[in-house]
């Protein structure tokens, strides 16, 4: 035990001493968490409109109107034809063309129907998508003005019968992207710390020799292994006390649910990681090996975790990939935990998934750790 | 003569120290990586309170061999014995007995000279003072920088840092990996003085070095070559042992006469050293005036000749083409 005191000694030693790596592990989290909400929004927005009008009339005004009235839609020019539109399009300058034909309101008025022509660019689906349905939902609007306007007095006998929908969004009342984001951008900082500065940290002895003059001393396996767990996990559980506070002055969300039950999952979901990180120091013999594993990682972690989009609209072999990383799990209760308010009752199920994630990481580990080659 | 020579040293030790027990034992070791034999059945002794040397250039197996007894690689088989305790079985008291300094720089560069020494008598549960005595002559010399990082400190005096690191637990057999590579001249003959200083406090000492000049300041010393064992002997013993009257020759043009000597039928070796030459004849009455009229023949230019003592240079040179000839023996045999 008194080994293990002088081992951590000089670890946290090292790990004050390297500036570089102290700012990366505190500054640059504190401000990926500032900086990354703002940034990644999935919410559609400024959609670039060209808008071909081949009737000219008042109707066709009061439409571009409430298209560019709606604060969703930007119009980016008003050609003359469909051509000129695409130009718009190949040019990268518009994402939609509306484009109404010519006799537009005779027919309206006259035959009480008319169709518009929409064309979408689809390079960007989630914009094409989104955009293409708010463009409908400003049409179908602007022709139940018209139903009103015109028909309503001819036919006030019979009011259509509408079902209308409110809906309210619970646990993020104004359905911001925020709320959705930041706990994920908190556990994603948490893995960097955990799983990969550990890895580097232990390949970084490798590669400079330094393992060799400890492995002929009389440290033991354990010994040296928990001399580098301990100090990232006490590390970890700063930043992640950092990342809290960030997002309670910044965003002003503060966890519904226990602070407890959240440091609890932090602090096994941690120890998983550092397995992690463990393991993969076991297979690296340079830093440059350990960068390339961690990022393969990494990557898988952040696209298939439910960080960006569902896991529920994952393919069904995707699911269940997700399903054995540690980090859908964490991210999943940090969100239960900090939107929703959950209690250990709702996500114990979640904290036996991630304690198997740390005992078969770190078992892994250490198993394929060795003193001797 | 080198079976006798053996049998003396054996008897020597174990009249002036009823001990039967040797520092280091090697039996028989063989480490293959692939294909390649980087340990070929190497045996060896040596005697506690001894300076060995092993001697033999890059890629010899040394720090193969090195590795083995310090715990830190395993035989594929044959014995190891350090200290009395097998390398395998009992590495757990090897570690706590044995002082190791790998050939490459392998201290916390991010700590302070301080730091370092500090940190590795702690975890050997000992303290700087405890063992003051056995590094005093050496960290008096690095200790104006104690509180400079390991990484900043110039490379003799890291080779003396890094022994400090591998004494302060006053160990029973240090291990130094070719301490002395890539230092320069006055750093070498003052590291080999500390290690001649260290063995007065009755430290076994293994040490490496592809340095010829260094083995003559060995008790005893052994030549490897290709993962083979060629001699272990006393330096004197094993220039002793060479077999033929050596000759050093110069003249204006070297070049051309090391060219035409190679060619010549009388002449056995000729080897370049420096600005002489190093020959051998294959008779064995050769004298200096043989070799006069030998040179005769190609009309060197200011060509001297005289009679030279053997260096372990010259007995190494010499035995690796015997083991080299030896070995192409083997694969015609074998081919046929």
């Amino acid at each position: 035990m008194k080994l293990l005191r002088f081992i951590l000694q000089k670890e946290f030693r090292q790990i004050f001493r390297d500036k570089t790596i102290l700012a990366m592990m505190f500054v640059v989290p504190t401000m990926q968490l500032i900086i990354l909400p703002l940034a990644a929004n999935f919410e559609v927005k400024n959609v670039n409109i060209a808008y071909v009008d081949h009737d000219h009339s008042s109707y066709s005004q009061k439409l571009i109107n409430k298209i560019g009235s709606s604060g969703y839609f930007h119009i980016a020019g008003t050609p003359d034809s469909y051509l000129g539109g695409l130009k718009l399009i190949e040019t990268g300058e518009a994402d939609l063309i509306l484009e109404i034909p010519s006799g537009f309101e005779r027919n309206l008025v006259r035959e009480g129907s008319q169709k518009v022509n929409i064309a979408a660019d689809a390079i960007n689906g989630t914009k094409s998508n989104i955009g293409n349905a708010y463009l409908n939902v400003v049409l179908a609007d602007f022709s139940r003005d018209l139903d009103i306007r015109f028909k309503l007095p001819q036919t006030s006998s019979i009011s259509p019968s509408l079902i209308t929908l409110t809906s309210t969004n619970w646990y993020n009342p104004r359905a911001e992207y925020k709320y959705y984001m930041v706990p994920g951008i908190l556990v994603l900082l948490l893995t960097l710390i955990g799983g990969f500065i550990t890895a580097l940290n232990i390949v970084k002895e490798k590669e400079i020799g330094t393992i060799e003059q400890i492995n002929v001393t009389p440290i033991q396996k354990w010994q040296f292994i928990l001399g580098k767990l301990i100090p990232f996990w006490i590390v970890g559980m700063i930043v992640f006390t950092v990342g809290l506070i960030v997002m309670y002055l910044i965003y002003g969300i503060f966890p519904m649910g226990s602070l407890a039950v959240l440091y609890l999952f932090g602090a096994v979901y941690l120890i998983a990681l550092l397995g992690l990180g463990l393991l993969i120091s076991t297979f690296a013999d340079t830093q440059l090996q350990a960068m390339f594993i961690a990022f393969f990682f990494m990557m898988i972690f952040m696209l298939m975790s439910g960080f960006f989009t569902s896991t529920d609209s994952m393919p069904n072999w995707a699911r269940t990939m997700s399903e054995f990383t540690p980090v859908t799990h964490f991210i999943k209760v940090v969100r239960l935990i900090v939107l929703k308010g959950s209690g250990l009752n709702e996500v114990g199920k979640e904290l036996f998934y991630l304690s198997i994630f740390a005992v078969v990481l770190n078992a892994l580990a250490i198993y394929n750790y060795k003193k001797t080659s | 003569m080198m079976v006798t020579l053996k049998l003396v040293c054996t008897e020597k030790f174990f009249g002036q120290n009823n001990s039967f027990m040797s520092a280091v034992t090697l039996k028989n070791c063989i480490k293959k990586y692939g294909d390649f034999v980087a340990v070929d059945d190497v045996s060896f002794e040596v005697q506690k309170g001894e300076l060995f040397g092993l001697i033999g250039p890059d890629g010899a197996g040394k720090t193969s061999v090195f590795r083995i007894l310090t715990t830190l690689l395993l035989a594929d088989s044959g014995t190891a014995i350090v200290e009395g305790h097998d390398v395998v079985k009992e590495f757990q008291e090897i570690r706590n007995k044995v002082g190791y300094m790998p050939g490459k720089f392998s201290l916390y560069q991010d700590l302070t000279v301080q730091e370092n020494l500090e940190f590795f008598a702690t975890i050997f549960g000992t303290t700087i003072e405890e063992n003051y005595e056995l590094i005093k002559d050496i960290y008096d010399q690095i200790k104006p920088f104690s509180n400079r990082r390991a990484g900043k400190l110039s490379g003799g005096m890291k080779q003396k840092l890094a022994l400090c690191c591998a004494l302060i637990h006053k160990p029973e057999v240090l291990f130094l990996d070719e301490p002395t590579t890539g230092v320069d001249v006055v750093s070498r003959s003052e590291f080999w003085q500390m290690l001649i200083k260290l063995k007065e406090q009755k430290i076994t000492i293994v040490v490496s070095t592809p340095y010829m000049d260094e083995a003559k300041l060995c008790d005893r010393i052994a030549l490897m070559q290709n993962g083979k064992i060629m001699s272990v002997d006393e330096p004197k013993n094993i220039i002793k042992s060479f077999p033929k009257t050596l000759f050093a020759a110069k003249a204006k043009n070297i070049y051309k006469l090391l060219q035409d000597f190679r060619t010549d039928k009388e002449i056995e070796s000729c080897d370049a050293f420096g600005e002489f030459i190093h020959i051998t004849l294959i008779s064995e009455d050769a004298n200096e005036e043989r070799v006069k009229e030998i040179a005769k023949k190609y009309n060197p230019e200011n060509f001297k000749v005289k009679i030279i003592e053997p260096t372990i240079e010259d007995t190494f040179i010499r035995l690796m083409r015997e083991q080299n000839n030896l070995g192409e023996l083997k694969e015609i045999v074998n081919g046929k």
